[in-house]
């Protein structure tokens, strides 16, 4: 078969990106330009900000995916783009991009779901991952537990039902002062704290043994730290931060463990933002390692929001025959495995 | 020479295909749905009518503003990346200049004005002289009270208001205006890209087009996250 070569566009969120990938799985570019410094400013992603940023910069970051993969336009076989979930405004910039460019050059386009963009992030630097497998994604917006059946098939055993664990990494962070954007704040300040300092409370869902839901544990974190600031007692933030790690990973771990029993899963990959969580990924990597499982995940560059990701995805659904019409919109809550 | 015009900065979704002085296809909507999911069919339609190969085009217009934010990064995006694709340049087309260029050497004052929501309108002052269009106030986001003292205040004696805003203003205006004023009749009285398309073809020639990647929408107002920070900064903040 001849080669194909993707030209993929994400802007899901405040994450400009570009990417050429070759039959799926190798990257010949990944371009991201990150906006993370402009939405420091208001201590989280400000959506408009967010889609103004996009259609400065949209064009750029194509040109420079095709300068730095070696191709052009002319080797380019079909476009890929992220077209939900997100912030719609976001998507909306790719997406208008990705039809017209598409459309000027006669070339397919394939509309990608960017949960499993972060997904198949896992076929990138694991040649040998095949589906079936189970994984864990969780992000800022997103924390499910996804079986995939095969390439595009996925079957969701358990999601959150309230925040997303992303979502409770930058809200503790803020309380604790360690500021935007929270997921690696944490994981820096846990490195010095102890994680057994306090006793967190692990979250469970009554009859979804695979559900998550974090709100629990951080209203928790938030009333001690009231109680403490009221009692006139000082805090040590590394060991809160420790604590609150480890109650997470503890609750992500042991949901994806208890689902690879009962789904009989030996193949176990993480993916999305929190997935470049240190403790996350030790935690998991050594649960899988006692089971004798085999764990894969994306490197850090990998599991933020990029588009060589979402050109892995759409390598598989354009094999799978997947075309998105140039009527195509951006669906701010589009469901995994929906097209 | 050939150039496509876009026009979503509103409510109307319009594209359009001229070759110097001949508008040879024009497509407006203005009716409510997505441009996201109508303004690439429009566009693919119309190429498809006339039998044109995408690669004859010399530039692609844009009306690039103010208007729905949303809107305007839709059409920017479309017109990029057809505009990337192609290797062409972006003629940007002011939205408020494509309106007045409806009412094309129309005597007296042309005031286009744009529903912008929170009692303002986005509006500038235009007339024709010479059979040239001339921006006599410049654009801006204000109130309608402020845009009639303003136009009661010129020599002019008859001023021409087109744009939804004028749905939304037209009694307060006929209070507050002090002149003779009319407003444009159905078919004039919204954004069409036939009429971005004839000030493309004219600002190309004045070297006005642009690389795709400089292109951006003139949103005219910055966002709400922006406003009420630098509100803050500046120590008089409103509280909101």
């Amino acid at each position: 078969m001849d080669d194909i070569r993707i030209l993929a566009i994400e802007s899901s969120c405040d994450e400009t990106a570009a990417s050429v990938v070759k039959n799926g799985r190798e990257v010949l570019s990944n371009v991201i330009s990150s906006q993370i410094a402009l939405h420091t400013l208001y201590g989280g992603v400000v959506p408009e900000i967010a889609s103004r940023k996009h259609i400065e910069k949209i064009d750029q970051v194509i040109t420079r995916a095709l300068e730095e993969a070696g191709v052009t336009l002319d080797d380019i076989d079909a476009v890929g783009v992220t077209y939900g979930p997100g912030l719609v405004g976001a998507l909306l910039v790719g997406v208008a991009e990705a039809k017209a460019l598409a459309y000027a050059r006669n070339l397919p386009l394939v509309g990608v779901h960017h949960i499993e963009g972060h997904i198949s992030a896992n076929y990138i630097e694991n040649p040998d991952l095949e589906p079936p497998f189970l994984c864990l994604v969780v992000s800022g917006g997103h924390t499910h537990l996804v079986i995939v059946r095969d390439y595009g098939e996925f079957e969701i055993l358990g999601r959150t039902r309230d925040d997303a664990a992303g979502e409770a990494f930058d809200k503790v962070a803020r309380a604790i002062g360690l500021g935007y954007p929270g997921g690696p704040k944490i994981d820096k300040a846990a490195k010095e704290g102890n994680p057994s300092a306090y006793d967190f409370p692990r979250g469970k869902v009554t009859g979804s043994p695979y559900d998550f839901s974090f709100s629990g544990l951080k209203s928790a974190v938030l009333n001690y730290l009231n109680s403490a600031s009221m009692k006139g007692e000082t805090v040590r933030r590394e060991d809160v931060a420790a604590s609150f790690q480890k109650a997470v990973t503890d609750v992500l771990t042991e949901h994806t463990m208890e689902a690879a029993k009962d789904y009989k899963i030996k193949k176990i990959a993480i993916a999305g933002g929190v997935a470049s969580n240190s403790a996350l990924r030790a935690s998991m990597e050594e649960a899988c390692r006692r089971r004798n499982y085999s764990f894969y995940r994306p490197s850090p560059v990998l599991c933020t929001d990029n588009a060589a990701m979402i050109g892995c995805a759409a390598y598989y659904e354009y094999i799978r025959g997947t075309r998105s019409g140039w009527d195509l919109n951006a669906v701010p809550d589009l469901k995994l495995g929906e097209r | 020479m050939k150039i496509l015009a876009i026009e979503s900065s509103g409510l109307t979704a319009s594209a359009a295909i001229a070759e110097d002085e001949a508008l040879l296809a024009e497509y407006t909507v203005n009716f409510k749905k997505t441009h996201s999911q109508t303004l690439l069919p429009m566009i693919d339609e119309i190429v498809k009518m006339i039998g044109m190969d995408l690669k004859e085009l010399d530039a692609v217009a844009v009306s690039e503003g103010p208007g729905s934010f949303t809107g305007l990064r839709i059409g920017s995006a479309t017109a990029k990346g057809i505009a990337l694709a192609l290797e062409k340049k972006i003629v940007p087309v002011p939205t408020l200049d494509a309106l007045a260029y409806n009412l094309y050497d129309t005597l007296g004052l042309v005031c286009p004005i744009m529903d912008a929501r929170r009692g303002q309108v986005y509006t500038a002052i235009y007339r024709f002289e010479d059979h040239r269009l001339v921006c006599i106030r410049e654009k801006t986001a204000e109130s309608i009270e402020d845009l009639a003292a303003e136009l009661n205040g010129l020599p002019e004696r008859q001023v021409t208001f087109l744009g939804d805003g004028v749905p939304v203003f037209r009694e307060r205006l006929a209070e507050i205006l002090d002149k003779d004023f009319s407003f444009a009749p159905a078919h004039l009285s919204r954004q069409r890209a036939g009429a971005v398309a004839a000030l493309g073809i004219r600002y190309y020639k004045e070297g006005r087009a642009q690389e795709s990647k400089d292109h951006k929408p003139e949103y005219l107002r910055p966002s709400q996250a922006e406003r009420v920070r630098a509100e803050k900064l500046s120590g008089r903040g409103e509280k909101s």
